[in-house]
């Protein structure tokens, strides 16, 4: 599965993407998805919630674990896929456009610091070894 | 099929069933149910055969080897719940008067001191009800002690990523912020990480040792020695404890606290939630704070202590002191083996999960940290197995149950792609041992050969694969009857 160029990511595995509107859409990777296995449960973020960089938001829980995912950027919540909630297998179908939600960014200089694809792509390699 | 798909209208099974419903007339009418309640109607026979059906679809130690070791379950010894069932122990008021109950509490008095001398710990608290308690309550005492020395700064608990989620779990329920300390490739915690963390806000370290991976952490004095100088303690907690057993004690490597998980290494029961026991084991300096009640020996009589001794004590966990035929188990158990078989428990443990290790090595399984020599236990790796040939650990664990062998931990600890944690514990024979690393390499063939099959498994158990993401997604396990 290749990474999409256009999505920034974290090293906990979160894809970023910036709108045209300034606004930033949130999911979890490719590869995420592939370590928890099958999900079974999303917990997402209250709309309207401030998130600091790398705070906890939202749980993505599999037949394997509960995994935390975390704010990659600071910012309010300003929607959530609800459909994941009774739908959470799109994450595994299809990760890069089943998006947990969406931040008005507080900082928008903090996307500078995330990985770009071939960062992201070290950083999956490295991880192997 | 559920008892409830037996029901038949009218069915009775006359032991079970109430004497009289004519109490029911003493129930004002409007409170009356209008409906009978949805009970099962069977008769007594098909109750009995229902239920000894069930028990014989059980896969579980009195059966099988059962991989899980102390993680889950030891091997209870009979001794240990015969002599716990004595009607003088039974039968007791849990408040009867000390000078009528001087044999139970001279059982927990020496429960307490032999606890505290396989742990080299200065006090010991038998009240804790479960592990996931005695661990609340041994950060509520680092809580306590900091804050009796009007240290309000420490904010932080330290805790490995290898740790089992308890300890942030805990951590957090207590009111600190976590910060996860990263592994080495060797197993260990990563010292240079620990130094940049620990400074003035650290209040504590959570640690596992042997850790979660199945090694020994090889710089644990160093680890202390760091925590200390800055202010914070060290907590133990005990789930790996079986591996040590008596020969390296918590209290000698610098830990503050400790909680012991009496279902895992004092071989008492366990399963279905409970009822688990898990006392707590602390150094001089939080003595003050150990929770209440426990035992005192003085002028040849036992009593209870309690808060009025012991004002700055945490408090009560439990509404007397804790699983009170739990911990008389253990006390049988540790009494039955002496200080001499505590420490061959540990010898035999860890010779057990070696020589496992090695077999299976030669096997050709991938073992996750090939340098170390193995606690209690130690982790396959099935990565490499999955990238060529899409069998998972889930597939060749389920696999071993077709073979009459329980699986071992799946999927634990995370930080180790395709693991199996496997524990064979310390009352296995070379037999048994062997005969599963024969069941293993059979698999590892099939594998190779007909990974579907592999992938299908279990073949030859009463129920086939089960759908565990339906399972997980659809809570609801009411029955209901058809409309």
């Amino acid at each position: 599965m290749s990474i999409p160029t256009d999505l920034k990511y974290t090293n906990s595995h979160e894809w970023v993407k910036p709108e045209s509107d300034g606004t930033v859409t949130i999911g979890v990777t490719h590869h995420a998805q592939e370590l928890l296995g099958d999900m079974v449960f999303v917990e997402l973020p209250q709309v309207g919630r401030e998130l600091a960089q790398k705070e906890e938001c939202a749980v993505a829980e599999s037949v394997k674990a509960a995994a935390d995912v975390y704010a990659p950027i600071s910012g309010e919540v300003i929607a959530v896929n609800s459909d994941l909630e009774s739908e959470p297998e799109k994450i595994n179908q299809d990760s890069y456009n089943a998006w947990l939600f969406k931040l008005k960014p507080s900082n928008a200089a903090e996307l500078d610091g995330l990985l770009d694809a071939t960062g992201y792509q070290t950083l999956l390699e490295n991880e192997q070894h | 099929m559920l008892i409830f798909e037996h029901s038949r209208p009218g069915r009775r099974n006359y032991s079970q069933s109430p004497l009289t419903a004519a109490s029911a007339n003493k129930i004002p009418e409007n409170l009356q149910r209008k409906a009978p309640p949805l009970l099962p109607e069977v008769s007594e026979m098909d109750t009995v055969r229902h239920y000894t059906r069930l028990s014989q679809k059980n896969f579980s130690i009195d059966t099988e080897f059962y991989p899980l070791g102390s993680c889950t379950m030891k091997y209870n010894p009979r001794a240990c719940n015969s002599l716990a069932m004595l009607p003088q122990f039974t039968a007791r008021h849990p408040l009867a008067p000390e000078n009528t109950g001087q044999g139970y509490l001279a059982c927990m008095y020496d429960l307490q001191e032999i606890l505290k001398d396989v742990t080299g710990m200065a006090g010991v608290s038998l009240t804790p009800m479960a592990g996931a308690q005695g661990e609340l309550i041994g950060v509520m005492m680092i809580r306590a002690y900091h804050e009796s020395r009007g240290d309000f700064a420490r904010n932080e608990i330290i805790v490995p990523d290898a740790a089992h989620g308890t300890n942030p779990a805990t951590a957090v329920m207590c009111g600190f912020k976590v910060v996860e300390i990263a592994t080495d490739k060797e197993g260990n915690v990563d010292m240079a990480a620990l130094k940049a963390a620990v400074g003035p806000k650290t209040a504590g370290l959570m640690l596992t040792n042997p850790s979660t991976l199945g090694v020994f952490e090889k710089n644990v004095s160093e680890m202390s020695r760091m925590v200390h100088q800055a202010g914070g303690l060290l907590y133990y907690d005990g789930a790996n404890l079986n591996a040590v057993l008596g020969k390296v004690k918590p209290g000698d490597m610098g830990f503050d606290v400790i909680h012991i998980n009496l279902h895992k290494t004092f071989s008492t029961p366990h399963g279905g939630g409970g009822p688990g026991s898990a006392p707590v084991g602390v150094a001089e300096r939080l003595l003050p704070f150990i929770p209440v009640p426990i035992v005192a020996h003085e002028n040849g009589a036992y009593r209870w202590i309690t808060e009025k001794e012991k004002p700055q004590s945490i408090g009560r966990l439990s509404a007397h002191m804790g699983n009170a035929g739990v911990l008389l188990r253990a006390y049988i158990y540790v009494r039955l083996l002496g200080m001499d078989g505590m420490h061959r428990v540990a010898e035999f443990a860890t010779l057990n999960a070696n020589y496992l290790m090695v077999e299976l090595r030669k096997a050709g399984f991938e073992i996750a940290y090939p340098t170390r020599r193995a606690s209690h236990e130690f982790i396959v790796t099935l990565k490499d197995i999955k990238d060529k040939t899409g069998v998972t650990g889930m597939n060749l664990a389920k696999r071993l149950l077709d073979k009459g062998y329980h699986a071992p931990t799946t999927y634990f600890p995370m930080l180790v792609p395709e693991c199996l944690l496997i524990e064979p514990a310390e009352t296995e024979s070379k037999e048994t041992l062997d005969g599963f690393v024969v069941a293993m390499k059979e698999i590892l063939t099939e594998i190779q050969e007909q990974p579907d099959m592999v992938k299908g498994a279990p073949h030859n158990m009463p129920l086939r694969k089960l759908d565990d993401v339906k399972a997980a997604r659809e809570l609801d396990l009411s029955w209901k009857p058809e409309a």
